[in-house]
């Protein structure tokens, strides 16, 4: 990329940028677009963790993989990771009156998918693997928003606060097309490829949230 | 209480590790990991850095180097007067260091060469090795102002209070060469920033770099005491290493089976395991439960002939593994790799108490 900036391990890059688009190549820093405000940011390269950070809007790709806690209590924009996330992806991440984040992560993730969502969409397709594309503790403490898991099979030990509804037909996926096309064209992936697999609907039991969480009352 | 930072302040900041390892015993020189370490700067904050390297005293490979920080010369004579009572000294000198602005304050520190004398080690009964290791407890509890920070043979810690790139210049690390680095950048959390607090803390050739902060220390101290360990650095990160000394060497557990006592899966992990392994993992827990490590850590523990990298069993630590070669990486951030070797065949991040072990000329994944 000619108009790529060289990284290697800078903290903060993007950081609060509210406009224009920034690409760049190499490794970022962690908290790669924290409080990003509008800005797109393109990473050729792995990103590390924290990335997104509270991010407000905009946008960040990754053509690679990220670290732990991407998407770290984000309420606004979209994150678009091609490969991996690591573990607590997005955690804390929220939603309020039009602003929803999305977090779509391309193949797979650690434990703690989700923990204390409260908002917004998770979106984890598990392209590179055959088996559970999470971890363990899958939205553990979800609160709000949804995840939406592209398997087979569910994870055996999802926790008693979390919903979990395969989705019989494309309508239900009607609210996340718009991602899922985007991440489509922004990493060259086939969406009928995508579509090939069913996909469960995460939710928190709204019932009694904090009902069993990590007490027994 | 010693103030936490400069001038009382504290400043916010995440240790940084990093771990560099030939499989093949390739002779890294010790410059490689200071660049590997110096990237991840903003993760310390200038009262801790460090470095362990193993296969670094080729002429002297079979017998045991002891690094001593002294306060001051009453504590040295002391020392001396005890060492020379149990070991044979081939050598000894001050430990060339280079002055520097950055690194200031410096205890006095020495480097012996020693063996133990062959009557007090048969008067004592003890196995060499054991001979050797309640020497290091015996000085560093009963000597006011000693420690001795090294004690293993063919590898050495070199430590002080500064940031770690200063910390590898003042101890003219490039002037030394070895099959496997270990680094550490510190950031104190809940104890002072001294000489001795630096990281890695060493026990015999065990060495623990640690970033991150063990909320069942005082459960750890209480039960690895009983042994004869004594926790007297102020810091968390010593229990560890004693931890894995008396795991490894006194019990004889794998390294594999020491991760998954310091590192234990939760019990609702393991009651989804076959039975085989739910029964090995349950056996560990229970046996050793005063050993599990609660609260975020990733270490790289260091032994002659290996690494081993470990996350806490949440994950609540960053830690990022890769390979090129025969060579093996460990580090808190990708770019403290890739700023050494940016080409790398396969780079990943472990999951949560699971161990990553790199062994010397494929050797046993167990030290000795």
């Amino acid at each position: 990329m000619n108009n790529a900036v060289q990284v290697m391990g800078e903290r903060y890059v993007g950081c609060g940028a509210d406009a224009g688009e920034i690409i760049i190549e190499g490794i970022p820093g962690n908290d790669l677009g924290a409080y990003l405000d509008g800005a797109d940011i393109t990473v050729f390269g792995n990103a590390q963790d924290a990335t997104g950070n509270t991010m407000n809007n905009g946008s960040i790709t990754i053509h690679g993989s990220t670290g732990d806690t991407v998407g770290y209590s984000m309420r606004g924009g979209a994150i678009y990771v091609r490969d991996n996330a690591g573990y607590r992806a997005g955690i804390h991440m929220k939603a309020s009156i039009g602003k929803v984040p999305a977090l779509v992560i391309g193949g797979q993730c650690g434990s703690f998918l989700g923990e204390y969502q409260a908002g917004g969409y998770i979106i984890v397709l598990g392209l590179n693997c055959d088996g559970i594309p999470v971890g363990n503790f899958c939205g553990t403490g979800m609160h709000g928003g949804k995840i939406f898991l592209r398997t087979e099979r569910l994870p055996d030990d999802l926790p008693p606060q979390v919903v979990a509804q395969k989705a019989v037909d494309y309508a239900e996926l009607d609210e996340i097309m718009p991602y899922i096309d985007s991440y489509c064209a922004k990493f060259g992936v086939d969406k009928a490829k995508v579509m090939s697999k069913p996909f469960y609907i995460l939710t928190p039991n709204s019932k009694n949230p904090y009902k069993q969480l990590y007490c027994y009352n | 209480m010693l103030k936490e930072g400069f001038e009382g302040n504290r400043i916010p900041s995440g240790c940084a590790v990093s771990g560099i390892f030939s499989k093949s015993g390739e002779r890294i020189p010790g410059d490689k990991i200071i660049k590997s370490i110096a990237i991840m700067h903003e993760r310390s904050n200038g009262l801790g850095g460090g470095f362990a390297g193993y296969g670094i005293y080729p002429e002297y490979k079979d017998i045991y180097a002891f690094h001593i920080f002294y306060n001051n010369s009453r504590a040295k004579s002391e020392s001396e007067s005890c060492l020379e009572e149990n070991f044979e000294i081939a050598s000894m000198s001050v430990m060339p260091t280079r002055p520097i602005p950055e690194i200031t304050d410096s205890p006095i520190i020495w480097r012996y060469f020693v063996n133990p004398k062959k009557r007090s080690l048969e008067e004592s009964q003890l196995d060499e090795l054991e001979f050797v290791a309640r020497f290091v407890t015996k000085v560093n509890s009963n000597i006011d102002g000693a420690y001795i920070f090294s004690s293993g043979k063919n590898m050495g810690v070199f430590k002080a209070v500064g940031y770690p790139e200063d910390v590898g210049v003042f101890y003219k690390l490039e002037e030394y060469a070895g099959y496997s680095w270990t680094a550490h950048g510190r950031y104190p959390t809940n104890t002072p920033g001294w000489w001795g607090g630096a990281h890695p803390f060493a026990l015999l050739d065990y060495t623990i770099v640690h970033n991150g902060e063990i909320s069942s220390y005082d459960a750890n101290r209480r039960h690895i005491e009983m042994f004869g360990y004594k926790c007297n650095l102020l810091t968390d990160t010593e229990v560890i290493t004693y931890i894995i000394d008396y795991l490894v060497r006194r019990v004889g557990l794998t390294l594999q089976e020491t991760a998954n006592v310091i590192a234990a899966p939760f019990w609702s992990t393991i009651s989804r395991c076959s039975e085989e392994e739910k029964n090995r993992l349950t056996y560990l827990r229970n046996v050793f439960a005063g050993l599990l490590i609660n609260g975020p850590f990733s270490i790289i523990l260091g032994f002659n002939g290996g690494m081993m990298a470990l996350n806490d069993r949440l994950k609540l630590r960053s830690m990022v593994v890769a390979e090129k070669g025969d060579m093996g990486y460990v580090a808190s951030e990708e770019s403290a790799i890739r700023i050494i070797e940016p080409d790398l065949d396969r780079i990943w991040a472990p999951e949560g108490g699971e161990p990553v072990i790199f062994t010397l000329n494929g050797g046993e994944q167990k030290c000795r």
